[in-house]
């Protein structure tokens, strides 16, 4: 026990007396995730949204008066303007100079009036011509307000039924979702795919340094002469990886859950509270979960860079299992598994689990399976990577 | 003298992959790299384990370190297997070779608290050992520059003083000189001579016949895995010298020289 101590002081001094390599895996990867994504936010808000400021340049040819209220209660102010000019408005538009054109039918409202589906015999309704342009943000916005105008205006002359009527039985509360539910279904689809790329990054950024990295350089066989048990360098290699990379993947998961918001919030979906909804239990099972997949990750890649003669090829070998671990990853974005069985699966299981809790919608006993299956294969790992410190073709001649 | 290290019939064979079967010209599949080898060691002397490059010597030494093991035959350091119980022989022997490394990141400080540590040695005794061997190889200069920063001559001292923090009664260098400059070649030397003053029982694994003329006591000359001739220096010499000794050994095994 006590060599396991003195392995895992001295992994510790070689990472964090190593500032390079502390910042590179450790601090830059969730400083470059908050960077990016708030910028990404940012660039995706000015994309979608428009300046408060923006005053439209909207314009309407034959504007009939019975149509005027439901612009008005869009806020959509359109200047009138002669139907022989609308020709040049269309041209500006598509220029981005001008950002729509609303061209009435001259008899709209006589034309309307007079209109019947079941007596039309294949002749078509009278049509109201948008132009806009979709690649200019001000334009897409005036034209989502001009088409609820007017869906509104075609309710009002040929309402048969409502949907979801402001003032009925539900009093408008007809979404049943709460904003934890909102909040959970979004992060839940998100974060499992993101911490695990991020997981398993974080591994692979430490894990072939150590243990390839010392058979690279011939360290490993100095420590194998000393009375070191070669489990007890496996367990104190596994332990101290374990905890550096449980500490890159914080710092990853930390960027992320602090950008979320930035991102999410550009697509419309407004600011996230996600640490009101969020219990301590919930907390727990995650940091649970988390550690149990950064166990079995580590001994993965534990295994493959025991095999490997140096940390290049270490980490070539773990590559590859970089795609099954996004295609487990993408798995979690589609739903949350239920059969039981399938939670004994590695990685596979932890995404399930991540997206479970995440989404408030988990069964106890997969979480359990997760964590304990991990944990059996994490032993596993420890013990193979024992045996193979104690093969003389793994440690000299691979 | 009490025979100390006692190599019971050992052999031990390699798998050649396919690249070094190309590099060795050979269609065997397996090397052999030691043969039967069998010879001792007394209590306190240096034994000069003499042969050309690839006769076995570094295969034999890293079976005598516990590092390997052998197809056949056991080796017995005062009366114990080192088959049977390989934790318990690390304890008592030090190995030092060329092709075993410092982790380049720490200071000849930190290896030195690391190893006493795996050693299980008290901070105390840890210290009392750091004056002495430090001292012996003035590595109080450069105690706190990483082994990054060092030259070879210096990772050699650290090697050195780490491969002996607990103090062992058996030691295994080898070839501790190759690549050093004179001077500190001369501070390895010193040091094995030391080591045998004070009773230590040493194998020297070299192919520089004059360390072996000026440092053991016993040798044996080992080529293609096998032992050629084994016994005490002037019993093997025969009055001549080393050198020509060796020649005639090698030619007598593998024909004239190319």
């Amino acid at each position: 026990m006590r060599n396991i101590g003195t392995v895992i002081k001295k992994e510790f001094a070689r990472f964090f007396g190593d500032k390079r390599l502390l910042f590179t895996s450790c601090i830059m990867p969730g400083l470059m995730i908050y960077v990016i994504y708030s910028i990404m936010g940012g660039a995706i808000s000015t994309m979608i949204n428009c300046d408060a400021d923006y005053v439209p340049q909207a314009y309407v040819a034959y504007m009939p008066d019975s149509v005027r209220n439901f612009f008005e209660g869009e806020g959509v102010i359109l200047e009138s303007v002669a139907p022989s000019d609308a020709e040049a408005i269309i041209s500006r538009i598509a220029d981005k100079d001008a950002d729509i054109c609303v061209v009435f039918p001259e008899k709209f409202e006589r034309e309307t009036a007079d209109y019947d589906v079941l007596a039309a015999n294949g002749k078509p309704a009278p049509n109201v011509e948008v132009y806009y342009n979709s690649s200019s943000p001000p334009s897409s916005d005036m034209y989502g307000k001009v088409m609820a105008a007017l869906d509104g205006y075609e309710k009002s002359i040929a309402n048969k039924f409502d949907v979801n009527r402001p003032e009925g039985e539900a009093g408008g509360g007809y979404d049943l979702a709460t904003d934890k539910d909102v909040s959970g279904r979004v992060l839940s689809s998100v974060l499992p795919l993101l911490l695990i790329i991020f997981l398993y990054s974080g591994c692979l950024a430490i894990a072939p340094e150590s243990i390839a990295g010392e058979k690279e350089r011939g360290t490993i066989a100095t420590l194998l002469v000393t009375p070191i048990k070669r489990s007890e360098l496996a367990i104190g290699k596994i332990i101290s990886i374990t905890v550096i990379a449980l500490l890159c993947g914080l710092s990853s998961s930390l960027g992320t859950l602090l950008s979320m918001p930035k991102l999410l919030g550009a697509g419309g979906t407004g600011e996230l509270g996600i640490q009101a909804f969020y219990a301590p239990r919930d907390y727990a099972l995650l940091v649970i979960v988390i550690l149990s997949t950064i166990l079995v990750i580590i001994s993965l890649i534990s295994l493959t860079s025991a095999y490997a003669k140096t940390v290049r090829e270490a980490s070539l070998i773990a590559s590859p299992l970089m795609l099954a671990v996004m295609l487990a990853g993408v798995s979690g974005m589609f739903g949350t598994e239920s059969r039981a069985a399938y939670y004994l699966i590695p990685i596979y299981n932890s995404v399930h689990s991540m997206r479970g809790i995440l989404a408030f919608d988990y069964l106890p006993l997969n979480a359990a399976t997760t964590a304990l299956s991990n944990l059996g294969y994490a032993l596993a790992g420890g013990f193979a990577l024992a045996r193979m410190f104690d093969s003389e073709r793994i440690v000299f001649t691979r | 003298m009490k025979e100390f290290l006692v190599v019971d019939n050992l052999s031990k064979t390699f798998k050649l992959s396919a690249k070094q079967r190309k590099i060795e010209k050979t269609e065997s599949k397996r090397k052999v790299a030691v043969n039967g080898l069998s010879f001792s060691a007394r209590e306190g002397e240096i034994f000069g384990l003499l042969g050309p490059n690839g006769a076995g010597k570094t295969t034999t030494l890293r079976i005598l370190a516990t590092l390997i093991k052998p197809d056949s035959g056991d080796a017995f350091l005062n009366g114990k297997s080192i088959l049977e119980n390989p934790g318990e022989i690390r304890r008592k022997i030090g190995f030092l070779t060329s092709e075993l490394k410092l982790e380049e990141f720490f200071t000849p400080n930190y290896l030195f608290n690391f190893f006493s540590a795996l050693h299980g040695i008290e901070p105390e005794r840890r210290d009392r050992r750091r004056k002495e061997l430090f001292g012996i190889f003035g590595i109080d200069d450069f105690a706190e520059v990483k082994v990054s920063a060092m030259s070879s001559g210096m990772k050699q001292k650290t090697s050195l003083a780490i491969s002996v923090v607990h103090d062992p009664g058996f030691i295994i260098f080898d070839e501790p000189t190759n690549g050093l400059d004179v001077l500190t070649a001369r501070v390895v030397t010193d040091f094995l001579a030391a080591l045998k003053a004070e009773g230590k029982t040493v194998i020297l694994s070299t192919h520089i016949f004059s360390l072996v003329e000026k440092l053991c006591d016993r040798v044996g000359v080992i080529i293609d895995g096998e032992m050629m001739r084994c016994g005490a220096l002037a019993e093997v010499k025969a009055g001549r010298d080393m050198e020509d000794v060796f020649f005639d050994i090698y030619r007598e095994k593998k024909g004239e020289i190319a």
